[in-house]
Protein backbone atom coordinates (compact mmCIF):
# COMPACT_ATOMS: atom_id res chain seq x y z
CA UNK A 1 0.00 0.00 0.00
CA UNK A 2 1.25 3.48 -0.84
CA UNK A 3 -0.68 6.00 1.20
CA UNK A 4 -0.98 9.36 -0.48
CA UNK A 5 -2.68 12.36 1.08
CA UNK A 6 -4.75 14.58 -1.19
CA UNK A 7 -5.89 17.94 0.14
CA UNK A 8 -8.37 20.23 -1.56
CA UNK A 9 -8.76 23.81 -0.35
CA UNK A 10 -10.72 26.67 -1.93
CA UNK A 11 -14.02 28.46 -2.38
CA UNK A 12 -16.93 26.00 -2.24
CA UNK A 13 -18.66 25.13 -5.50
CA UNK A 14 -20.82 22.34 -6.94
CA UNK A 15 -19.02 19.15 -7.92
CA UNK A 16 -15.58 19.42 -6.29
CA UNK A 17 -15.71 15.96 -4.72
CA UNK A 18 -17.29 14.50 -7.86
CA UNK A 19 -14.49 15.81 -10.10
CA UNK A 20 -11.72 14.61 -7.80
CA UNK A 21 -13.31 11.21 -7.17
CA UNK A 22 -13.96 10.62 -10.87
CA UNK A 23 -10.27 11.20 -11.55
CA UNK A 24 -9.24 8.87 -8.71
CA UNK A 25 -11.64 6.10 -9.85
CA UNK A 26 -10.38 6.41 -13.41
CA UNK A 27 -6.80 5.94 -12.25
CA UNK A 28 -7.31 2.98 -9.87
CA UNK A 29 -6.70 5.10 -6.78
CA UNK A 30 -8.60 3.78 -3.77
CA UNK A 31 -9.97 6.19 -1.16
CA UNK A 32 -9.31 4.95 2.38
CA UNK A 33 -10.65 7.93 4.32
CA UNK A 34 -12.28 11.27 3.62
CA UNK A 35 -12.70 14.20 5.98
CA UNK A 36 -14.32 17.38 4.76
CA UNK A 37 -15.61 20.63 6.16
CA UNK A 38 -16.79 24.06 5.01
CA UNK A 39 -15.88 27.16 7.02
CA UNK A 40 -17.07 30.61 5.87
CA UNK A 41 -17.70 29.32 2.34
CA UNK A 42 -14.27 27.71 2.15
CA UNK A 43 -14.10 24.09 1.22
CA UNK A 44 -11.44 22.00 2.99
CA UNK A 45 -11.05 18.31 2.27
CA UNK A 46 -8.45 15.71 3.07
CA UNK A 47 -8.40 12.27 1.52
CA UNK A 48 -6.17 9.38 2.46
CA UNK A 49 -5.74 7.26 -0.65
CA UNK A 50 -3.87 4.18 -1.78
CA UNK A 51 -2.02 4.81 -5.06
CA UNK A 52 -0.21 1.48 -5.23
CA UNK A 53 -2.51 0.02 -7.93
CA UNK A 54 -2.39 3.09 -10.15
CA UNK A 55 -0.29 2.89 -13.30
CA UNK A 56 0.68 6.54 -12.85
CA UNK A 57 3.52 7.85 -10.70
CA UNK A 58 2.83 10.20 -7.82
CA UNK A 59 4.44 12.98 -9.87
CA UNK A 60 1.93 12.47 -12.69
CA UNK A 61 -1.02 12.19 -10.29
CA UNK A 62 0.12 15.32 -8.51
CA UNK A 63 0.40 17.23 -11.76
CA UNK A 64 -2.97 16.10 -13.14
CA UNK A 65 -4.85 16.78 -9.90
CA UNK A 66 -3.24 20.21 -9.76
CA UNK A 67 -4.64 20.91 -13.23
CA UNK A 68 -8.12 19.72 -12.23
CA UNK A 69 -7.88 22.06 -9.24
CA UNK A 70 -7.07 24.98 -11.51
CA UNK A 71 -10.07 24.17 -13.72
CA UNK A 72 -12.51 24.27 -10.79
CA UNK A 73 -10.78 27.07 -8.90
CA UNK A 74 -9.43 25.16 -5.88
CA UNK A 75 -5.95 24.24 -4.75
CA UNK A 76 -5.19 20.48 -4.77
CA UNK A 77 -2.06 19.03 -3.18
CA UNK A 78 -0.88 15.45 -3.46
CA UNK A 79 1.79 14.26 -1.05
CA UNK A 80 3.21 11.00 0.25
CA UNK A 81 1.87 10.29 3.74
CA UNK A 82 5.37 10.04 5.25
CA UNK A 83 5.91 13.81 5.44
CA UNK A 84 2.97 14.11 7.83
CA UNK A 85 3.81 10.94 9.76
CA UNK A 86 7.37 12.15 10.28
CA UNK A 87 6.38 15.63 11.38
CA UNK A 88 3.50 14.77 13.70
CA UNK A 89 4.34 11.30 15.09
CA UNK A 90 7.37 10.23 17.09
CA UNK B 1 -4.25 8.07 11.38
CA UNK B 2 -3.11 11.54 10.32
CA UNK B 3 -5.74 14.22 10.91
CA UNK B 4 -6.83 17.08 8.71
CA UNK B 5 -5.52 19.60 11.23
CA UNK B 6 -2.04 18.07 11.08
CA UNK B 7 -2.04 17.98 7.30
CA UNK B 8 -3.17 21.60 7.17
CA UNK B 9 -0.50 22.64 9.66
CA UNK B 10 2.27 21.09 7.55
CA UNK B 11 0.98 22.55 4.32
CA UNK B 12 0.57 25.99 5.88
CA UNK B 13 4.24 25.86 6.91
CA UNK B 14 5.25 25.01 3.35
CA UNK B 15 2.95 27.44 1.53
CA UNK B 16 2.87 30.46 3.80
CA UNK B 17 5.84 30.25 6.17
CA UNK B 18 8.65 29.34 3.75
CA UNK B 19 9.31 25.86 5.15
CA UNK B 20 11.75 24.15 2.85
CA UNK B 21 14.75 21.91 2.83
CA UNK B 22 17.53 24.38 2.20
CA UNK B 23 20.04 22.02 0.69
CA UNK B 24 20.88 18.45 -0.17
CA UNK B 25 24.64 18.40 -0.33
CA UNK B 26 26.46 15.42 -1.81
CA UNK B 27 29.92 15.06 -0.32
CA UNK B 28 32.40 13.40 -2.66
CA UNK B 29 35.91 12.27 -1.75
CA UNK B 30 38.48 13.19 -4.38
CA UNK B 31 41.37 11.50 -2.58
CA UNK B 32 41.39 8.68 -5.15
CA UNK B 33 41.73 11.21 -8.01
CA UNK B 34 45.24 12.31 -7.03
CA UNK B 35 47.94 12.36 -9.65
CA UNK B 36 51.31 14.05 -10.14
CA UNK B 37 50.07 15.34 -13.49
CA UNK B 38 47.63 18.25 -13.49
CA UNK B 39 45.77 17.21 -16.65
CA UNK B 40 45.27 13.66 -15.38
CA UNK B 41 44.15 15.01 -12.01
CA UNK B 42 41.55 17.32 -13.60
CA UNK B 43 40.28 14.47 -15.81
CA UNK B 44 40.01 12.17 -12.77
CA UNK B 45 38.12 14.84 -10.81
CA UNK B 46 35.74 15.43 -13.72
CA UNK B 47 34.90 11.77 -14.22
CA UNK B 48 34.45 11.11 -10.49
CA UNK B 49 32.14 14.08 -9.87
CA UNK B 50 30.07 13.46 -13.01
CA UNK B 51 29.64 9.80 -12.06
CA UNK B 52 28.78 10.35 -8.39
CA UNK B 53 26.57 13.43 -8.84
CA UNK B 54 24.81 12.49 -12.05
CA UNK B 55 21.51 11.74 -10.30
CA UNK B 56 21.66 14.38 -7.57
CA UNK B 57 19.46 17.05 -9.13
CA UNK B 58 16.88 14.63 -10.66
CA UNK B 59 16.64 12.78 -7.32
CA UNK B 60 16.11 16.06 -5.50
CA UNK B 61 13.30 16.95 -7.88
CA UNK B 62 11.63 13.54 -7.41
CA UNK B 63 11.66 13.95 -3.65
CA UNK B 64 10.23 17.46 -3.93
CA UNK B 65 7.37 16.04 -5.95
CA UNK B 66 6.79 13.06 -3.66
CA UNK B 67 6.39 15.08 -0.47
CA UNK B 68 5.38 18.45 -1.88
CA UNK B 69 8.25 20.20 -0.12
CA UNK B 70 10.68 22.52 -1.94
CA UNK B 71 14.35 21.52 -1.86
CA UNK B 72 15.91 24.87 -2.66
CA UNK B 73 19.49 23.88 -3.41
CA UNK B 74 21.29 20.79 -4.59
CA UNK B 75 25.02 21.09 -4.03
CA UNK B 76 28.31 19.26 -3.98
CA UNK B 77 31.16 19.38 -1.51
CA UNK B 78 34.55 17.83 -2.23
CA UNK B 79 37.75 16.95 -0.36
CA UNK B 80 39.80 20.09 0.39
CA UNK B 81 41.56 20.79 -2.89
CA UNK B 82 44.87 21.70 -1.23
CA UNK B 83 45.17 17.99 -0.33
CA UNK B 84 43.98 16.68 -3.69
CA UNK B 85 46.12 19.01 -5.79
CA UNK B 86 49.29 18.94 -3.68
CA UNK B 87 51.23 16.59 -5.96
CA UNK B 88 50.15 18.13 -9.27
CA UNK B 89 50.17 21.86 -8.56
CA UNK B 90 53.46 23.71 -8.46
CA UNK B 91 52.08 27.24 -8.26
CA UNK B 92 48.81 29.09 -7.53
CA UNK B 93 47.93 29.18 -11.26
CA UNK B 94 47.91 25.36 -11.34
CA UNK B 95 45.26 25.32 -8.60
CA UNK B 96 43.12 27.73 -10.62
CA UNK B 97 42.89 25.01 -13.30
CA UNK B 98 41.30 22.69 -10.73
CA UNK B 99 38.84 25.45 -9.77
CA UNK B 100 37.81 25.75 -13.42
CA UNK B 101 37.31 21.98 -13.61
CA UNK B 102 35.09 22.06 -10.50
CA UNK B 103 33.07 24.92 -11.98
CA UNK B 104 32.48 22.99 -15.23
CA UNK B 105 31.41 19.91 -13.27
CA UNK B 106 28.94 21.96 -11.20
CA UNK B 107 27.41 23.39 -14.36
CA UNK B 108 27.21 19.99 -16.05
CA UNK B 109 25.30 18.37 -13.18
CA UNK B 110 23.25 21.56 -12.56
CA UNK B 111 24.20 22.19 -8.94
CA UNK B 112 24.33 25.86 -7.97
CA UNK B 113 27.46 25.67 -5.81
CA UNK B 114 30.39 23.33 -5.33
CA UNK B 115 32.36 23.71 -2.10
CA UNK B 116 35.76 22.44 -1.08
CA UNK B 117 38.21 24.78 -2.76
CA UNK B 118 39.74 24.68 0.66
CA UNK B 119 42.81 24.32 2.82
CA UNK B 120 43.01 23.09 6.41
CA UNK B 121 45.84 25.03 8.00
CA UNK B 122 44.87 25.37 11.65
CA UNK B 123 48.45 24.72 12.78
CA UNK B 124 50.67 25.43 9.77
CA UNK B 125 50.66 25.57 5.97
CA UNK B 126 52.30 23.19 3.51
CA UNK B 127 53.56 24.63 0.21
CA UNK B 128 50.42 23.27 -1.45
CA UNK B 129 48.19 24.89 1.19
CA UNK B 130 49.85 28.26 0.65
CA UNK B 131 49.65 27.96 -3.14
CA UNK B 132 45.95 27.13 -2.93
CA UNK B 133 45.27 30.05 -0.59
CA UNK B 134 47.16 32.43 -2.90
CA UNK B 135 45.11 31.16 -5.85
CA UNK B 136 41.72 31.82 -4.19
CA UNK B 137 41.12 35.40 -5.43
CA UNK B 138 41.80 34.43 -9.05
CA UNK B 139 39.88 31.15 -8.78
CA UNK B 140 36.79 32.91 -7.42
CA UNK B 141 36.99 35.61 -10.08
CA UNK B 142 37.24 33.11 -12.94
CA UNK B 143 34.52 30.71 -11.76
CA UNK B 144 30.81 31.14 -10.96
CA UNK B 145 29.90 28.27 -8.68
CA UNK B 146 33.07 27.38 -6.78
CA UNK B 147 33.09 28.15 -3.04
CA UNK B 148 36.22 28.39 -0.98
CA UNK B 149 37.02 28.03 2.71
CA UNK B 150 40.15 28.02 4.84
CA UNK B 151 40.33 26.65 8.38
CA UNK B 152 42.92 28.74 10.21
CA UNK B 153 42.43 27.64 13.80
CA UNK B 154 41.01 25.06 16.19
CA UNK B 155 40.65 24.47 19.91
CA UNK B 156 43.17 21.63 19.61
CA UNK B 157 45.84 23.49 17.62
CA UNK B 158 45.43 27.17 18.41
CA UNK B 159 45.32 29.85 15.72
CA UNK B 160 47.68 29.94 12.75
CA UNK B 161 48.33 33.67 12.67
CA UNK B 162 50.45 33.43 9.50
CA UNK B 163 47.34 32.08 7.74
CA UNK B 164 45.15 34.73 9.38
CA UNK B 165 47.48 37.45 8.06
CA UNK B 166 47.48 35.89 4.58
CA UNK B 167 43.68 35.57 4.54
CA UNK B 168 43.30 39.29 5.28
CA UNK B 169 45.34 39.95 2.13
CA UNK B 170 43.47 37.34 0.05
CA UNK B 171 40.05 38.75 1.03
CA UNK B 172 41.22 42.19 -0.11
CA UNK B 173 42.52 40.71 -3.35
CA UNK B 174 39.31 38.72 -3.97
CA UNK B 175 37.39 41.98 -3.53
CA UNK B 176 39.64 43.71 -6.06
CA UNK B 177 39.47 40.86 -8.57
CA UNK B 178 35.65 40.98 -8.55
CA UNK B 179 35.19 44.76 -8.10
CA UNK B 180 32.99 44.89 -11.23
CA UNK B 181 30.49 42.63 -9.40
CA UNK B 182 30.40 44.42 -6.01
CA UNK B 183 33.31 42.23 -4.81
CA UNK B 184 31.16 39.09 -5.16
CA UNK B 185 34.24 36.84 -4.83
CA UNK B 186 34.32 37.50 -1.08
CA UNK B 187 30.76 36.18 -0.71
CA UNK B 188 32.09 32.76 -1.76
CA UNK B 189 35.01 32.72 0.70
CA UNK B 190 34.88 31.76 4.39
CA UNK B 191 37.59 31.68 7.05
CA UNK B 192 36.90 29.12 9.78
CA UNK B 193 37.95 28.07 13.25
CA UNK B 194 36.94 24.49 14.16
CA UNK B 195 35.45 23.88 10.69
CA UNK B 196 33.16 20.82 10.66
CA UNK B 197 33.85 18.01 8.15
CA UNK B 198 30.17 17.54 7.28
CA UNK B 199 28.72 21.03 6.85
CA UNK B 200 26.19 21.03 3.98
CA UNK B 201 25.88 24.84 3.80
CA UNK B 202 27.82 27.09 1.45
CA UNK B 203 30.19 28.77 1.20
CA UNK B 204 31.90 26.70 3.89
CA UNK B 205 31.00 23.15 2.82
CA UNK B 206 33.80 20.68 2.16
CA UNK B 207 34.00 16.89 2.31
CA UNK B 208 36.30 16.28 5.27
CA UNK B 209 39.10 13.73 5.26
CA UNK B 210 37.31 11.78 8.00
CA UNK B 211 34.42 11.10 5.60
CA UNK B 212 33.87 8.11 3.31
CA UNK B 213 33.69 7.92 -0.46
CA UNK B 214 30.45 9.87 -0.67
CA UNK B 215 27.75 11.04 1.71
CA UNK B 216 24.42 12.86 1.73
CA UNK B 217 24.12 15.75 4.18
CA UNK B 218 20.97 17.80 4.45
CA UNK B 219 20.47 21.34 5.71
CA UNK B 220 16.99 22.25 6.90
CA UNK B 221 15.63 25.73 7.35
CA UNK B 222 12.41 27.36 8.52
CA UNK B 223 12.90 30.67 10.36
CA UNK B 224 9.45 31.73 9.08
CA UNK B 225 7.84 28.71 10.76
CA UNK B 226 9.46 29.48 14.13
CA UNK B 227 8.47 33.15 13.85
CA UNK B 228 4.88 32.24 13.08
CA UNK B 229 4.69 29.77 15.99
CA UNK B 230 6.00 32.47 18.35
CA UNK B 231 3.31 34.93 17.27
CA UNK B 232 0.88 32.78 19.24
CA UNK B 233 2.86 33.20 22.49
CA UNK B 234 3.69 36.89 22.47
CA UNK B 235 2.93 37.42 26.17
CA UNK B 236 3.98 33.98 27.36
CA UNK B 237 6.76 33.29 29.86
CA UNK B 238 10.17 31.83 28.94
CA UNK B 239 9.07 28.25 29.57
CA UNK B 240 6.30 28.48 26.97
CA UNK B 241 8.54 30.46 24.60
CA UNK B 242 11.31 27.87 24.74
CA UNK B 243 8.94 24.91 24.47
CA UNK B 244 7.35 26.43 21.37
CA UNK B 245 10.73 26.90 19.65
CA UNK B 246 11.76 23.37 20.60
CA UNK B 247 8.59 21.76 19.28
CA UNK B 248 8.76 23.72 16.06
CA UNK B 249 12.44 22.86 15.54
CA UNK B 250 11.53 19.21 16.03
CA UNK B 251 8.92 19.33 13.27
CA UNK B 252 11.20 21.17 10.85
CA UNK B 253 14.05 18.75 11.44
CA UNK B 254 11.85 15.70 10.93
CA UNK B 255 11.24 16.85 7.37
CA UNK B 256 15.01 17.16 6.87
CA UNK B 257 15.51 13.66 8.24
CA UNK B 258 12.85 12.27 5.89
CA UNK B 259 14.39 13.95 2.85
CA UNK B 260 17.91 12.89 3.84
CA UNK B 261 16.88 9.25 4.28
CA UNK B 262 14.96 9.21 1.01
CA UNK B 263 17.81 10.85 -0.95
CA UNK B 264 20.30 8.44 0.58
CA UNK B 265 18.20 5.39 -0.40
CA UNK B 266 17.46 6.60 -3.92
CA UNK B 267 21.07 7.50 -4.69
CA UNK B 268 22.62 4.54 -2.88
CA UNK B 269 24.82 6.94 -0.94
CA UNK B 270 25.15 6.76 2.87
CA UNK B 271 23.24 9.32 4.94
CA UNK B 272 25.62 11.54 6.88
CA UNK B 273 23.92 14.18 8.97
CA UNK B 274 21.08 16.65 9.18
CA UNK B 275 22.25 20.20 9.90
CA UNK B 276 19.73 21.86 12.20
CA UNK B 277 20.44 25.42 11.19
CA UNK B 278 17.78 28.10 10.93
CA UNK B 279 19.02 29.57 7.65
CA UNK B 280 17.40 32.81 6.51
CA UNK B 281 17.03 34.10 2.96
CA UNK B 282 16.45 37.67 1.78
CA UNK B 283 12.77 36.76 1.17
CA UNK B 284 10.28 38.52 3.43
CA UNK B 285 9.13 36.14 6.20
CA UNK B 286 12.27 33.98 6.08
CA UNK B 287 14.28 35.87 8.66
CA UNK B 288 16.09 34.98 11.89
CA UNK B 289 16.01 38.69 12.79
CA UNK B 290 12.21 38.55 12.72
CA UNK B 291 12.30 35.73 15.30
CA UNK B 292 14.44 37.90 17.58
CA UNK B 293 11.91 40.71 17.14
CA UNK B 294 9.07 38.32 17.92
CA UNK B 295 10.90 37.28 21.11
CA UNK B 296 10.73 40.93 22.15
CA UNK B 297 13.46 43.10 20.62
CA UNK B 298 12.78 46.27 18.65
CA UNK B 299 15.65 45.35 16.35
CA UNK B 300 18.49 42.80 16.51
CA UNK B 301 21.36 44.65 18.15
CA UNK B 302 19.25 46.06 20.98
CA UNK B 303 20.31 45.11 24.54
CA UNK B 304 19.07 41.57 25.16
CA UNK B 305 19.93 40.39 21.63
CA UNK B 306 22.72 38.03 22.69
CA UNK B 307 20.51 36.42 25.35
CA UNK B 308 17.60 36.04 22.94
CA UNK B 309 19.86 34.49 20.31
CA UNK B 310 21.43 32.14 22.87
CA UNK B 311 17.98 30.93 23.89
CA UNK B 312 16.90 30.47 20.29
CA UNK B 313 20.03 28.58 19.30
CA UNK B 314 19.84 26.24 22.27
CA UNK B 315 16.15 25.41 21.82
CA UNK B 316 16.63 24.74 18.10
CA UNK B 317 19.32 22.21 19.00
CA UNK B 318 17.26 20.60 21.76
CA UNK B 319 14.27 20.15 19.47
CA UNK B 320 16.31 19.10 16.46
CA UNK B 321 18.55 16.55 18.12
CA UNK B 322 15.66 14.22 18.92
CA UNK B 323 14.23 14.55 15.42
CA UNK B 324 17.26 13.18 13.58
CA UNK B 325 19.37 10.06 14.01
CA UNK B 326 22.59 11.96 13.16
CA UNK B 327 23.06 15.67 13.65
CA UNK B 328 26.09 17.64 12.56
CA UNK B 329 27.38 20.48 10.43
CA UNK B 330 26.89 23.92 11.91
CA UNK B 331 23.48 23.35 13.56
CA UNK B 332 22.06 26.49 15.14
CA UNK B 333 20.83 29.87 13.94
CA UNK B 334 22.60 31.70 11.14
CA UNK B 335 22.92 35.47 11.43
CA UNK B 336 24.16 36.65 8.04
CA UNK B 337 23.49 40.29 7.29
CA UNK B 338 22.94 40.41 3.53
CA UNK B 339 20.87 37.21 3.46
CA UNK B 340 18.33 38.34 6.07
CA UNK B 341 16.00 41.27 5.42
CA UNK B 342 15.47 41.88 9.15
CA UNK B 343 19.24 42.13 9.77
CA UNK B 344 19.61 44.55 6.87
CA UNK B 345 16.87 46.73 8.37
CA UNK B 346 18.56 46.60 11.79
CA UNK B 347 21.83 47.84 10.28
CA UNK B 348 20.04 50.57 8.35
CA UNK B 349 18.21 51.67 11.51
CA UNK B 350 21.58 51.98 13.30
CA UNK B 351 20.67 49.23 15.80
CA UNK B 352 23.26 46.67 14.77
CA UNK B 353 27.03 47.17 14.71
CA UNK B 354 29.94 44.90 13.84
CA UNK B 355 30.89 44.67 17.51
CA UNK B 356 27.38 43.54 18.53
CA UNK B 357 27.41 40.97 15.73
CA UNK B 358 30.69 39.68 17.12
CA UNK B 359 29.10 39.24 20.55
CA UNK B 360 26.17 37.42 18.94
CA UNK B 361 28.53 34.96 17.26
CA UNK B 362 29.59 33.70 20.70
CA UNK B 363 26.20 32.04 21.06
CA UNK B 364 25.11 31.24 17.52
CA UNK B 365 26.28 28.64 15.10
CA UNK B 366 28.50 30.50 12.67
CA UNK B 367 30.08 33.91 12.75
CA UNK B 368 30.51 37.27 11.07
CA UNK B 369 28.65 36.36 7.94
CA UNK B 370 27.99 38.27 4.72
CA UNK B 371 28.94 41.64 6.14
CA UNK B 372 29.93 44.41 3.75
CA UNK B 373 32.64 46.76 5.06
CA UNK B 374 34.30 49.77 3.39
CA UNK B 375 36.62 48.96 0.50
CA UNK B 376 39.26 51.14 2.15
CA UNK B 377 39.57 48.72 5.12
CA UNK B 378 43.17 47.50 5.32
CA UNK B 379 44.19 43.83 5.04
CA UNK B 380 45.62 44.06 8.59
CA UNK B 381 42.29 45.26 10.00
CA UNK B 382 40.49 42.37 8.26
CA UNK B 383 43.06 39.97 9.73
CA UNK B 384 42.45 41.54 13.15
CA UNK B 385 38.71 40.93 12.82
CA UNK B 386 39.39 37.33 11.70
CA UNK B 387 41.75 36.77 14.66
CA UNK B 388 39.07 37.99 17.11
CA UNK B 389 36.45 35.71 15.63
CA UNK B 390 38.81 32.72 15.55
CA UNK B 391 39.66 33.34 19.23
CA UNK B 392 35.95 33.11 20.11
CA UNK B 393 35.76 29.75 18.38
CA UNK B 394 38.99 28.42 19.83
CA UNK B 395 38.21 29.35 23.43
CA UNK B 396 34.54 28.35 23.31
CA UNK B 397 35.21 25.06 21.48
CA UNK B 398 32.76 25.94 18.72
CA UNK B 399 32.80 26.67 15.03
CA UNK B 400 33.21 30.32 14.12
CA UNK B 401 33.64 31.85 10.70
CA UNK B 402 34.25 35.12 8.91
CA UNK B 403 32.78 36.06 5.53
CA UNK B 404 33.48 39.77 5.07
CA UNK B 405 33.11 41.77 1.88
CA UNK B 406 35.42 44.80 1.75
CA UNK B 407 33.46 46.25 -1.17
CA UNK B 408 35.83 48.01 -3.55
CA UNK B 409 35.01 51.69 -4.00
CA UNK B 410 32.21 51.66 -1.39
CA UNK B 411 31.98 53.51 1.90
CA UNK B 412 29.71 53.37 4.97
CA UNK B 413 26.13 54.09 3.89
CA UNK B 414 26.59 52.60 0.39
CA UNK B 415 25.03 49.28 -0.59
CA UNK B 416 26.32 46.14 -2.28
CA UNK B 417 24.01 43.99 -4.41
CA UNK B 418 24.67 40.30 -5.02
CA UNK B 419 21.17 39.21 -5.97
CA UNK B 420 19.49 35.86 -5.38
CA UNK B 421 20.13 34.00 -2.15
CA UNK B 422 23.19 36.15 -1.37
CA UNK B 423 21.01 39.28 -1.12
CA UNK B 424 22.20 42.84 -0.61
CA UNK B 425 23.95 44.58 2.26
CA UNK B 426 24.55 48.06 3.63
CA UNK B 427 28.26 48.81 4.11
CA UNK B 428 28.99 48.78 7.86
CA UNK B 429 31.50 50.82 9.83
CA UNK B 430 34.71 49.18 11.06
CA UNK B 431 36.74 50.29 14.09
CA UNK B 432 39.49 52.40 12.52
CA UNK B 433 42.19 51.99 15.17
CA UNK B 434 45.26 50.04 14.05
CA UNK B 435 46.31 46.45 14.83
CA UNK B 436 49.23 46.11 12.38
CA UNK B 437 51.90 45.31 14.96
CA UNK B 438 49.73 42.53 16.44
CA UNK B 439 48.76 41.01 13.09
CA UNK B 440 52.29 41.16 11.69
CA UNK B 441 53.77 38.97 14.44
CA UNK B 442 54.83 35.61 12.97
CA UNK B 443 53.77 32.15 14.10
CA UNK B 444 50.72 30.86 15.92
CA UNK B 445 48.68 31.44 19.05
CA UNK B 446 48.99 28.32 21.24
CA UNK B 447 46.03 26.05 21.94
CA UNK B 448 44.07 27.01 25.07
CA UNK B 449 44.59 25.21 28.36
CA UNK B 450 41.22 23.42 28.22
CA UNK B 451 42.20 21.68 24.99
CA UNK B 452 44.44 19.32 26.99
CA UNK B 453 41.90 16.75 28.03
CA UNK B 454 43.95 13.60 27.55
Amino acid sequence: MQKTIITVVGRDTVGIIAKVCTYLAGNEINILDISQTIVDGFFNMMMITDTSKSSKSITEIRHELHQIGEEIGVSIHTQHEDIFEMMHRI
Amino acid sequence: MITRIEVNETNKMIEHENLDVRTITLGISLLDCMSGDLKTLCANIRSKILKEAENLVPTGREIESLYGIPIVNKRISVTPIALVGGAACRCPEDFVEIAKTLDECAKTVHVNFIGGYSALVSKAMTTADENLIRSIPRALALTDRVCSSVNVGSTKTGINMDAVRLMGQMIKEAARETRDRDSLGCAKLVVFCNAPDDNPFMAGAFHGVTEGNSVINVGVSGPGVVKHALEACRDADFEVLCETIKRTAFKITRVGQLVAREASERMGVPFGIVDLSLAPTPAVGDSVADILKEIGLEHPGAPGTTAALALLNDQVKKGGVMASSYVGGLSGAFIPVSEDQGMIEAVEAGALTLEKLEAMTCVCSVGLDMIAIPGSTSAETISGIIADEMALGMINQKTTAVRLIPAEGKEVGDRVEFGGLLGHAPVMAVNSFGCERFVNRKGRIPAPIHSFKN
